[in-house]
């Protein structure tokens, strides 16, 4: 697989390491009342489709980026690449 | 009909004419008391156990393909009850006692072969942990013994003793682990369950669930719907895919796993080695291929195939262990999908929906399960309480906290 990094253009899969489903980035509030409830879905429940999938992937042996990438599960076909801090930041999150 | 080495003999002096197919192909009724969704290896043992050893009726297997067609047919073939924590080794424990009896159990020849799982060691700490996982074993009624470096060379010399970076000091060896041919345990669970008159419904494909209130009534399918008053899943790799149609979300991640076989060489691998160190496992088929495999491709897919840096790995892996390997030409690599829990381990359970019954997450270690998970399952389908030895396997402990963490990588299934 191929990742066009928005910053330094196509790179091998090989260079990135995967952490799982983009909804990581949206932690929950731990002084919720019902924080026990949020993080155990936060961590534990996944909605792993069959199909279109973003996901978080971290340029190890590159620039040590977060990218949120936009795969299908069912073909490997990569159909977007954001910077995980740009997504991050377009959601309200703090600089 | 009675397969017997008399059936055989009568059969080959009348020219093979008696043989009839291993099960019906019956239409799907309007209503069964069990309906088991997932004709692999686990939704078939369940079935069977269902009809056999808790003598219920009215059973029907729904596959969307065809028999055994998913990963019973797409693994390695291993057998094993290696594993340390009081949640897991009993289990397995009691699945190889199944397969110890299983071909008599089934009237079939599955092929089981105790030919011995042989764990490599390579540093004191590896060793010191085996001891730890060996007694263990021991104490559930599982065999282990430790192995020198020197009785490792006497078992298997062709391996590289001196890696520079993974030299061999010794290994964990459980006897009595081996490998088993994984489409006969299919055909022959499939088998003695028509007999015991389960309906095996092929190419029938699960659309959604109905309810009534909280309760299961049936499912609707590619051929009509079926009532039903308990639903057991048993889908593991599309788990997640199923229980979202009732509204479910799993602590599941839906990963590929590669595996690979040589072309047919002389008997070379005496069991089944594993280099958990170099990320790779090898046997010898009884025609000769060399089995193998390493870890997951990493990353959540559904595509029944891998990535070649994979490939690369594996054989890196391979070539670290057993420099012979290089000489064998690869014939066929395939990809197959696992249900990843988020620790590990599988879970065999009720739903929050009345008579709706999950049984998934069985990560790389599901064929081995097969036996004991049909068993477990039936019991727990039969009778609504756990089996003894599947007890810990519930839905709800990434809730309660009670994770059964063989490896302590936490809620990242995809290094598990």
């Amino acid at each position: 697989m191929i990742i066009n990094h928005p910053l330094l253009g196509p790179r091998d899969a090989q260079e990135f390491s995967y952490l799982g489903d983009a909804r990581l980035i949206e932690r929950p509030d731990p002084a919720a009342p019902d924080a026990a409830q949020q993080f155990f879905d936060y961590l534990y429940l996944r909605e792993n489709p069959a199909g279109s999938h973003r996901e978080l992937w971290y340029h190890e042996q590159g620039d040590r980026s977060w990218l949120v990438v936009t795969r299908n599960t069912l073909t490997h076909e990569i159909t977007e690449v954001e910077l995980a801090r740009n997504v991050a930041l377009a959601r309200g999150g703090r600089n | 009909m009675r397969y017997s080495g008399f059936r055989i003999l009568k059969e080959g002096l009348t020219g093979h004419k008696g043989w009839r197919p291993a099960w019906r192909e019956p239409e799907p009724q309007a209503a069964y008391d069990y309906l088991i969704i997932g004709g692999g290896g686990h939704g078939l043992a369940t079935a069977f156990y269902l009809a056999s050893v808790f003598s219920k009726a009215r059973i029907a297997v729904l596959e969307k393909g065809w028999l055994g067609g998913g990963n019973i047919g797409r693994n390695t073939t291993i057998i094993r009850s290696n594993y340390m924590l009081d949640g897991n080794e009993p289990f397995y424990e009691f699945s190889m006692k199944l397969w110890e009896g299983l071909e008599q159990e089934l009237n079939y020849n599955a092929m089981v072969s105790q030919r011995g799982i042989l764990n490599l060691s390579h540093s004191d700490a590896q060793r010191d942990a085996f001891r730890r996982r060996g007694n263990a074993m021991l104490m559930n009624g599982a065999d282990a013994e430790l192995l020198s470096r020197e009785q490792v060379r006497k078992m298997a010399p062709f391996l590289d003793f001196d890696n520079a970076r993974f030299p061999i000091n010794g290994g964990l060896l459980q006897r009595r682990g081996g490998t088993v041919r994984h489409d006969a345990v299919a055909w022959g669970y499939a088998r003695a369950a028509d007999k015991r008159g389960v309906d095996i419904i092929q190419n029938c494909k699960v659309t959604g669930f109905r309810m009534n209130g909280g309760t299961i009534t049936g499912v609707e399918t590619t051929r009509g719907y079926i009532a039903a008053g308990k639903v057991g899943c048993a889908v593991a790799g599309n788990s997640s895919r199923l229980m979202a149609m009732a509204g479910m979300r799993l602590p599941i991640e839906s990963h590929v796993l590669q595996a690979f076989v040589t072309e047919a060489l002389k008997p070379v691998v005496p069991g089944v080695i594993t280099f958990g160190a170099g990320h790779f496992y090898v046997s010898q088929s009884d025609k000769g291929g060399l089995v193998f495999g390493g870890d997951l491709d990493g990353y959540n897919s559904y595509a029944q195939r891998g990535n070649l840096p994979t490939v690369e790995d594996v054989a890196e892996g391979g070539m670290a262990l057993m420099p012979i390997i290089g000489r064998a030409r690869l014939l066929r690599m395939w990809g197959g999908i696992m249900d990843m829990s988020m620790d590990g381990s599988p879970i065999i359970d009720r739903t929050p929906i009345d008579g709706l019954y999950f049984n998934g997450g069985w990560c790389y270690g599901g064929f081995k399960a097969t036996p004991a998970s049909g068993y477990a399952f039936a019991h727990l389908l039969a009778t609504d309480t756990p089996h003894t030895t599947a007890g810990a396997y519930r839905l709800d402990r990434f809730l309660t906290g009670r994770m059964i963490d063989e490896k302590g990588m936490g809620a990242q299934p995809n290094l598990h």
